[in-house]
């Protein structure tokens, strides 16, 4: 304490601190107790499933007890955690564990299909004559070093190509209308394509056969197949596409209209080279579609033996639908070789997907780094092109820039 | 402002006596002006061929319902409003009806929905929510890839794998739920031992979870991309107002995605309608009314149309093209109700915040 007067007032400072080591807060990551929970729930349920199984009832099979013990797993951790936390973190908690173990349960559920079919399908495949025959010679006897697929590789290929050159313009050509001519006419067509991506393919096979089949009174043959595929891939290409149209940036199309092009040169030199990799995305899958489609063929296409390279007259054989034919059968060899088919058919699938995902994976109007060189040359030279002109309107005495010549 | 010079001009003085008078203009009547332009020969054009393809694909959808209809007249006619109550089908004996195949076909639909519904908005969620950034790509892009793999494949699938491990849990369902109706199995009590799995084989049920495994991806990929589409600032005020993961999920995401929930869903019902190849490969088909999921054999409208066209007669071909109508009819009823119901949701609308 001190007396006014006597001495001079200090100043006093509070002292400060010793600096803490700052440690950064851990916002998120996994504590011991949650680990802890995790873990004896599972312990618990499946013991009290084992104890179920073998002691208490007389429960047999594997699918059931896995599906039990999830039960019980779920209910022990929101037990668990209850002793720690609140009822919203419990019940996130719960959610959180159903959800991850639905998603890994789709994961794996799906992953497993394909690896199923490439390990039934695998004895078949190694045998190079699986590529390179067709079944003309070979029995549901004959060992897999006789017979292939190659017919139905290229029937799938022929037919899904016709169909394809009839879905793809007539795809485009609905999508372009439903995004560029508004009306009542337009929603309609858009409401008919939802309905239509969902209809049942052995409808389009139906209508096919009932038309191209027993009209025509030829048999089968491959281009009606191709016509059946194409109804099924036409809805799917034409609203993948429209999805993809909608998404071009309206300031693009406007600076088009701004500067005097009409409709059609937008849509043409515009909208359409700007969402040309949608657009891409949107075909492969649509071909992705009708190359599996199995119902269509099976009423239009005819099943035969034999390689045929003529759509228009004779059987056809594809893939989806050597598959299906090959494991009705008896025996072993016949099903491998069906899941043979199935494999090839999963591998032109895969190719296709790869295919849509490298092109398509960018949005509308985003270059690659070679169609941005593209582009940047492009206007070099009709900067240069412009230049040339000035020069000579100038040399031919008149100014200003010159009419664009058609 | 217009009346930013006039103040310049006036003096000024901090206390006015009359407010500032804004300056009056006069207005001219105006004339709305004509925006409707010409449209060029080629737009002309343009617009026509477009119009055209567009017709086209109504054209197609009328033909397909048209020509099932008029394949099937003579059927239809011949069975009149029995075609709908009759279980039986022998179109040459004159017994034949959609009952049966039809309940068959809506119960295995109906079970691969409920079976696909939950694992595909779980799957959705734990993709756009819950997932390691690193590995959504990924998870799309396989998720993706499933709503390509051919039926055929999940059809060998179910037939080779499935099937016969599926017994087990319907065994085990059939014992301690037989008490609800559609668990029951006839012929089948609890106590009875010896190889039974063939009284479980080529069932509703099984058909029904094959179906629902190809209706996942297709109903997944579409509620994940409206799930990803939740508007950011709702989710962080969510997270503001102190929500848990599962509390903002529930709160905005869930209610946000709903119309894309509903629609996939629709989807999905509509794919697992109309599914053939898997279906006939794995039912045995029966065609009576078989509410009993778990019992071995029943049949769809489309596995009949694949398994009988083949040796059909005329008339029994015309029967099976009144088969098809009926479900052409289903489907598309289906596909209206997704249309209305996800037009009128707010799903894909961005927030106003």
């Amino acid at each position: 304490m001190t007396t006014y007067g006597q001495t001079v007032p200090e100043t006093t400072v509070p002292p400060r601190p010793q600096p803490v080591p700052q440690q950064p807060r851990r916002l998120s990551g996994v504590r011991t107790q949650d680990v802890l929970a995790l873990v004896g729930a599972l312990a618990a349920a499946l013991c009290t499933t084992g104890l179920l199984w073998t002691q208490v009832a007389p429960f047999s099979g594997f699918i059931g007890y896995v599906v039990v013990t999830w039960f019980l797993f779920v209910l022990y951790y929101g037990v668990l955690v209850s002793f720690d936390h609140d009822r919203p973190t419990v019940r996130d908690r719960v959610v959180s564990v159903v959800v991850h173990s639905l998603g890994a349960l789709v994961v794996i559920a799906l992953g497993f299909v394909i690896v199923y079919t490439f390990s039934s399908g695998w004895p078949a495949l190694v045998h190079l004559n699986f590529y390179t025959q067709d079944l003309r010679v070979t029995g549901p006897l004959s060992p897999l070093s006789s017979g292939g697929i190659k017919h139905a590789v290229v029937g799938t290929l022929i037919e899904t190509g016709i169909a394809m050159g009839l879905a793809v313009p007539f795809g485009l050509l609905t999508a372009v209308y439903m995004n560029e001519v508004p009306g009542t006419l337009s929603r309609l067509v858009r409401t008919v394509i939802d309905a239509m991506t969902a209809l049942p393919d052995v409808l389009a096979g139906l209508f096919i056969y009932a038309t191209l089949i027993l009209i025509l009174r030829r048999g089968f043959f491959g281009f009606a197949a191709a016509c059946a595929l194409g109804i099924t891939a036409l809805p799917i290409v034409a609203r993948a596409s429209y999805v993809v149209l909608r998404l071009v940036p309206g300031g693009l199309t406007e600076a088009s209209y701004a500067l005097g092009s009409g409709q059609w040169r937008t849509v043409w030199h515009v909208t359409l080279p700007t969402a040309r990799s949608g657009l891409a995305t949107a075909v492969i899958l649509g071909t992705a579609r009708a190359i599996g489609e199995t119902a269509p063929v099976l009423l239009t296409a005819g099943v035969s033996e034999f390689l045929n390279w003529n759509p228009l007259s004779g059987p056809m054989m594809s893939l989806p639908l050597l598959a299906y034919i090959s494991v009705q059968s008896p025996e072993k060899t016949e099903i491998t070789r069906g899941f043979g088919a199935a494999c090839a058919l999963l591998i032109l699938v895969l190719l296709l997907f790869t295919a849509a995902r490298t092109i398509g994976g960018r949005g509308p109007g985003v270059l690659t780094p070679r169609q941005q060189r593209l582009r940047a040359l492009g206007s070099q030279r009709d900067l240069a092109r412009y230049e040339r002109m000035m020069l000579a309107r100038t040399a031919a005495g008149q100014t200003g820039y010159p009419e664009e010549e058609e | 402002m217009v009346s930013d010079e006039s103040a310049e001009d006036r003096p000024i003085s901090l206390f006015p006596t009359q407010p500032p008078q804004t300056p009056q203009f006069e207005h001219e009547p105006q004339i709305p002006q004509k925006l409707t332009g010409r449209l060029s020969t080629s737009d002309y054009l343009f617009r026509g061929i477009a119009r055209g393809g567009g017709v086209l694909v109504l054209a197609l959808m009328v033909a397909v319902g048209a020509f099932l209809a008029y394949r099937g007249t003579q059927a239809l006619r011949r069975a009149g409003w029995s075609f709908l109550t009759t279980q039986d089908w022998d179109p040459d004996g004159g017994h034949f009806g959609i009952a049966a195949i039809l309940v068959g076909t809506i119960l295995i639909a109906l079970v691969a929905i409920v079976v696909a519904v939950p694992l595909a908005t779980g799957a959705a969620l734990y993709i756009s929510e819950y997932a390691p950034r690193r590995f959504q790509r990924g998870l799309i892009s396989l998720i993706d890839l499933m709503a390509a793999v051919p039926s055929i494949v999940f059809g060998l699938w179910g037939f080779f794998f499935l099937e016969w491990r599926m017994t087990s849990l319907s065994r085990w369902l059939n014992d301690w739920l037989f008490w609800i109706p559609i668990f029951k199995v006839d012929g089948v009590g609890r106590t009875e031992t010896g190889p039974l799995a063939t009284f479980y084989t080529s069932s509703t049920f099984i058909a029904g979870v094959v179906v629902a495994l190809m209706v996942v991806p297709i109903a997944c990929s579409i509620m994940r991309e409206a799930f990803s589409q939740a508007p950011a600032g709702e989710r962080e005020g969510a997270y503001a107002l102190g929500a848990t993961r599962w509390g903002m999920i529930s709160s905005v995401v869930l209610p946000f995605g709903r119309g894309a929930m509903i629609g996939g869903t629709m989807l999905g019902l509509g794919r697992a309608l109309g599914e053939t190849i898997a279906v006939s490969l794995i039912i045995s088909p029966v065609f009576i009314i078989q509410p009993h999921i778990l019992q071995n054999g029943t049949s769809s409208i489309s596995s009949t149309i694949a398994l009988h066209y083949a040796e059909a007669t005329p008339f029994g071909l015309s029967a099976l093209f009144a088969a098809g109508l009926a479900l052409f009819a289903l489907t598309l009823l289906v596909n209206f109700g997704a249309a209305v119901i996800v037009s009128r949701s707010r799903s894909g609308a961005v927030s106003e915040a």
